[in-house]
């Protein structure tokens, strides 16, 4: 992407929660009531001790507040952006129930977490001894990232195997540029690297050769792959120019330099990925951006605030609709039109859905975006022995995220099949610890 | 008093008051020694702005002011909680000051005009100051006895008012002088306020004024290790004065209202930023109050809600005029040993309001009498044995996620901002019997009602320490 491109995305993709100053900081953490035991903390995947750094915040202790949420989760800038702070921590403050504004956690975590990388980001170690023992973590999204980070503050050696060419997962190429930019993602990681985490690009770790020249090398393997391919549609005209799946397009948009889109574009899907594929295609230019879901609204996968935040941004959408076919140009190198139908649940105990009769149409459009979430890497991971797969996921113990092999620990998408990023994380913390409480139970 | 009290009265309260017997004020808030009674211009715009007097900014041989003056105190994003400032007297020429007090009584007859003195410990340069004040016009003087900082240096101002006798004799001289009343302006740097008022008293003055600021060092900047405010790399202690203040005036103005020889009309100072303070004020003794602080803050205007709220407050309670409520609090305030100690009080939690914060467990335990426990559900908080490390764990132990209805198979996205029940394992409970109602948890509670003291029978006939101790004998 070249400097002019960057910048016009930049400037498209305003921030849609601009940081507080300072001085704002200062008023919404003194408003913070220091709960006990605080239900905030509960809620959030990682338990980042809330009341604590937003006390901190309000005594000006911004690099002690900063390093108490790094304490507990290390993505803390990127969590402070993405995360759904209102089904999280934000949701959980006792102020809902007293017909209060909830503490603005997000925005006083990133104010915390942004003095913090400006001041040129050092983390004290936890550990003063290097350990002989080496992990490897398969995939650089924010689970891998977690993982190493804390082992690597143990003094354990870490070194991380990632197929792209760029580290952070979905957090670097997924994640709406308007939340958190692939820029401020990769800061956090170069954190992370200076921690002395190793990583390899460009790595394919696919089949038992690969895995067993791991396993030689390495006492212990994590596997945070995330999820694989986004699903496809499965009708007629999906292979079409003008069809590309959600992925794809926002990991175009943010760092790939392909900043066009139709004036008419559909998106497939009403989960949080559709949302933000929709918004994205709005400040990319698009006229008109519809979205269909063969669901309800009751059932949509989005989180409510995105939903409302999508509406006021001019995103329609079609309820029970159903593509079932994807017409061409007449030159057939575009997009013309989807077609649809209308469907219903069937009455079946099975809650199949069918067509409604006699009720299809056409929505004119230039450009399809695929979103009905990803598919498990399962290739991957049914070639490594000994682990055991449910649904297509990791099956692991929660508390320690370790697999039914000894020598593997798993976390994040492909362990809870595609929840968030602080989730990942979590389970990245919490592989790290149950890692270096085996090899140091061994060790005894 | 109690004839003055009209129940349920319907015409407009009376703010008028004549102090000291012959100062008429058409209410009782004047603007009190300080910047914003500086000059004429600003007198006039205060009297414009509603204000019933002023007290003229200290007259005195002419000083020169450093910059800068002020630093303040702010609190939990507050800002000036407490202010502080090393200004001296007036830096503006004597004969200014006096033709600008002779054009403002005369543009407002009906305000009152007092005017600050400070000069040094002569008894003929009082007496010029003395005179030169009242042929301006105006209507009493207040001698500055308390000014902390700078004046004292040179023996005066704080230096007169922290040693009984000179205060006596400065007033005796001007008594000597005076036509007009003669306040005396009490320094609360002293151990005991009442010593100076007596001296007063005894020296003949017709009212006093209290309190003056207090010395004080607001704080340091950690930057330059200076502390504020900054004059060229040091600094020096100041007046503090402001909201910070108001209790200690409070019990400085109910010691000198207390004691029948301290006692005279008194113009109360110290913090007071709206009525509420102001009738509190009133309610120790006070005949009229003075502030400085607020009005530097927001300027003159705030003196409308003042008299306003003042004035509701007196229709509602029925008392038409300022001595109707003069003093009423007096009787309530006793010595320590006259206490009931058979009343007893209790701590309830009205569960329905409680939003479960828990800010009342923790004040309970480590800074009261460890009687409220989170043992209502299982899943409650540790009991307070429990060290904080060991509950920290336990939390990070449970295992949360994002709920996300597609995995969680729950129907429909997750309700963000629907208020919900408090859950019960949060709601504290309160051990009776153990609870010595000390009001800790009700004041650190954030819910408005939500904690409640209430009275517990324990079937003894009231007794002070005073009286068990008697009988005990």
């Amino acid at each position: 992407m070249n400097v002019h491109e960057r910048a016009e995305i930049t400037e498209r993709f305003a921030e849609v929660h601009p940081p507080l100053g300072a001085v704002a900081a200062l008023a919404e953490a003194n408003r913070c009531l220091y709960c006990f035991d605080a239900p905030c903390a509960a809620a959030c995947p990682t338990h980042i001790d809330v009341p604590r750094f937003i006390k901190k915040i309000s005594q000006q202790n911004l690099r002690g507040s900063a390093l108490t949420i790094l304490d507990a989760n290390i993505l803390g800038a990127s969590c402070a952006r993405v995360c759904p702070v209102e089904v999280l921590c934000e949701g959980a403050c006792v102020f809902h129930r007293y017909n209060k504004e909830p503490i603005q956690i997000g925005l006083l975590q990133r104010h915390a977490m942004d003095a913090f990388f400006a001041d040129g980001p050092v983390l004290p170690k936890k550990a003063t001894t290097q350990r002989g023992e080496k992990v490897a973590c398969i995939g650089a999204g924010p689970a891998s990232l977690a993982c190493a980070a804390e082992l690597r503050l143990r003094g354990y050696a870490v070194k991380i195997f990632e197929r792209r060419e760029l580290p952070g997962g979905l957090n670097t190429h997924g994640v709406a540029e308007y939340k958190l930019r692939a820029a401020e993602s990769l800061r956090e990681i170069e954190m992370i690297r200076g921690l002395g985490v190793e990583f390899a690009f460009g790595a394919h770790i696919a089949g038992e050769a690969t895995l067993a020249e791991l396993e030689k090398e390495y006492e212990i393997i994590f596997i945070g792959v995330g999820l694989g391919e986004m699903r496809k549609l499965g009708i007629a005209g999906e292979q079409h120019g003008g069809v590309l799946n959600a992925l794809e397009f926002i990991e175009g948009y943010k760092t790939g330099g392909k900043v066009k889109v139709g004036r008419r574009v559909v998106v497939v899907g009403a989960g949080n990925t559709g949302i933000d594929a929709a918004r994205a295609a709005k400040r990319l230019g698009a006229e008109e951006v519809q979205i269909l879901y063969r669901r309800g609204l009751q059932q949509m996968a989005a989180f409510e605030f995105e939903y409302e935040d999508a509406q006021r941004e001019g995103v329609r959408f079609h309820w029970h609709t159903q593509p079932v076919a994807i017409h061409a140009t007449e030159s057939g190198e575009g997009v013309a039109a989807v077609e649809c139908r209308l469907v219903k649940e069937n009455a079946s105990a099975s809650g199949d859905m069918e067509f409604v009769p006699n009720l299809a149409f056409r929505i004119p459009c230039e450009m399809v975006i695929t979103a009905i979430g990803q598919s498990p890497l399962l290739d991957l991971l049914q070639s490594i022995r000994g682990v055991v797969l449910e649904n297509g996921r990791v099956l692991v113990d929660r508390a320690t995220g370790r697999t039914a092999n000894a020598k593997y620990f798993a976390g994040g998408d492909c362990v809870n099949g595609g929840r968030e990023v602080v989730d990942a994380v979590a389970d990245g913390k919490r592989a790290a610890v149950g890692i270096a409480g085996m090899l140091e139970g061994a060790h005894v | 008093m109690s004839e003055n009290r009209k129940p349920e009265s319907k015409i407009a309260p009376d703010l008028s008051v004549m102090f000291a017997g012959r100062i008429y004020s058409p209410n009782p808030f004047w603007l009190a020694s300080a910047p914003p009674a500086n000059c004429g211009e600003q007198v006039m715009r205060a009297f414009d702005a509603g204000w019933g007097g002023a007290v003229w900014k200290t007259l005195g041989e002419p000083i020169t002011n450093v910059s800068s003056r002020y630093s303040s105190v702010d609190w939990n994003g507050q800002r000036m909680m407490g202010l502080s400032n090393i200004e001296l007297i007036t830096d503006r020429p004597l004969d200014v000051n006096l033709r600008e007090i002779s054009e403002v009584k005369k543009r407002y007859p009906r305000h009152a005009v007092i005017v600050s003195l400070m000069v040094e410990s002569k008894r003929e340069a009082w007496h010029t100051i003395v005179q030169q004040a009242e042929d301006a016009g105006a209507d009493g003087l207040e001698l500055n006895f308390g000014c902390p900082h700078g004046m004292s240096e040179r023996g005066m101002g704080s230096a007169v008012g922290q040693v009984p006798e000179y205060a006596e004799m400065i007033t005796a001289w001007v008594k000597e002088k005076a036509r007009t009343p003669v306040l005396v302006k009490l320094t609360p740097n002293i151990t005991d306020i009442r010593t100076v008022a007596r001296a007063a008293k005894r020296g003949g003055a017709d009212g006093l004024s209290a309190i003056n600021t207090i010395n004080s060092i607001t704080g340091i900047d950690l930057e330059t290790l200076v502390p504020r405010p900054d004059v060229d790399g040091k600094s020096s202690h100041g007046g503090y004065c402001g909201p910070a203040v108001k209790p200690i005036a409070l019990n400085m103005v109910q010691q000198v209202q207390s004691d029948p020889a301290s006692s005279l009309p008194l113009s109360g100072i110290g913090g007071i930023s709206d009525w509420r303070d102001a009738a509190e004020f009133f309610l120790l003794g006070c005949g009229t109050v003075q502030v400085c602080t607020a009005a530097m803050r927001y300027g003159y205007r705030i003196v409308e809600d003042m008299t306003d709220g003042l004035a509701n407050w007196m229709a509602e309670k029925g008392f038409a005029n300022i001595a109707a409520f003069q003093g009423l609090s007096l009787p309530n305030v006793k010595e320590w040993k006259e206490l009931n100690l058979n009343y007893k009080i209790v701590a309830r939690i009205h569960e329905e309001k409680c939003i479960g914060c828990e800010l009342c467990y923790t004040a309970c335990w480590d800074g009261a009498h460890q009687c409220i426990h989170l043992d209502r559900a299982p899943g409650g908080g540790a009991n307070g044995h429990t060290p904080p490390a060991s509950y920290e764990a336990r939390s990070r132990k449970a295992i949360s996620v994002t709920p996300i209805p597609k995995l969680d198979h729950t129907a429909g996205a997750p309700g963000a901002r629907e208020p919900y029940p408090t859950p019960l394992a949060r709601i504290p409970r309160v051990d009776e019997s153990e609870c010595v109602g000390c009001n800790l948890c009700m004041l650190v509670c954030p819910v408005e009602s939500c904690i409640t003291m209430e009275r517990v029978d324990v079937g003894l006939p009231s007794q002070s320490w005073e009286q068990r101790t008697a009988s005990n004998v």
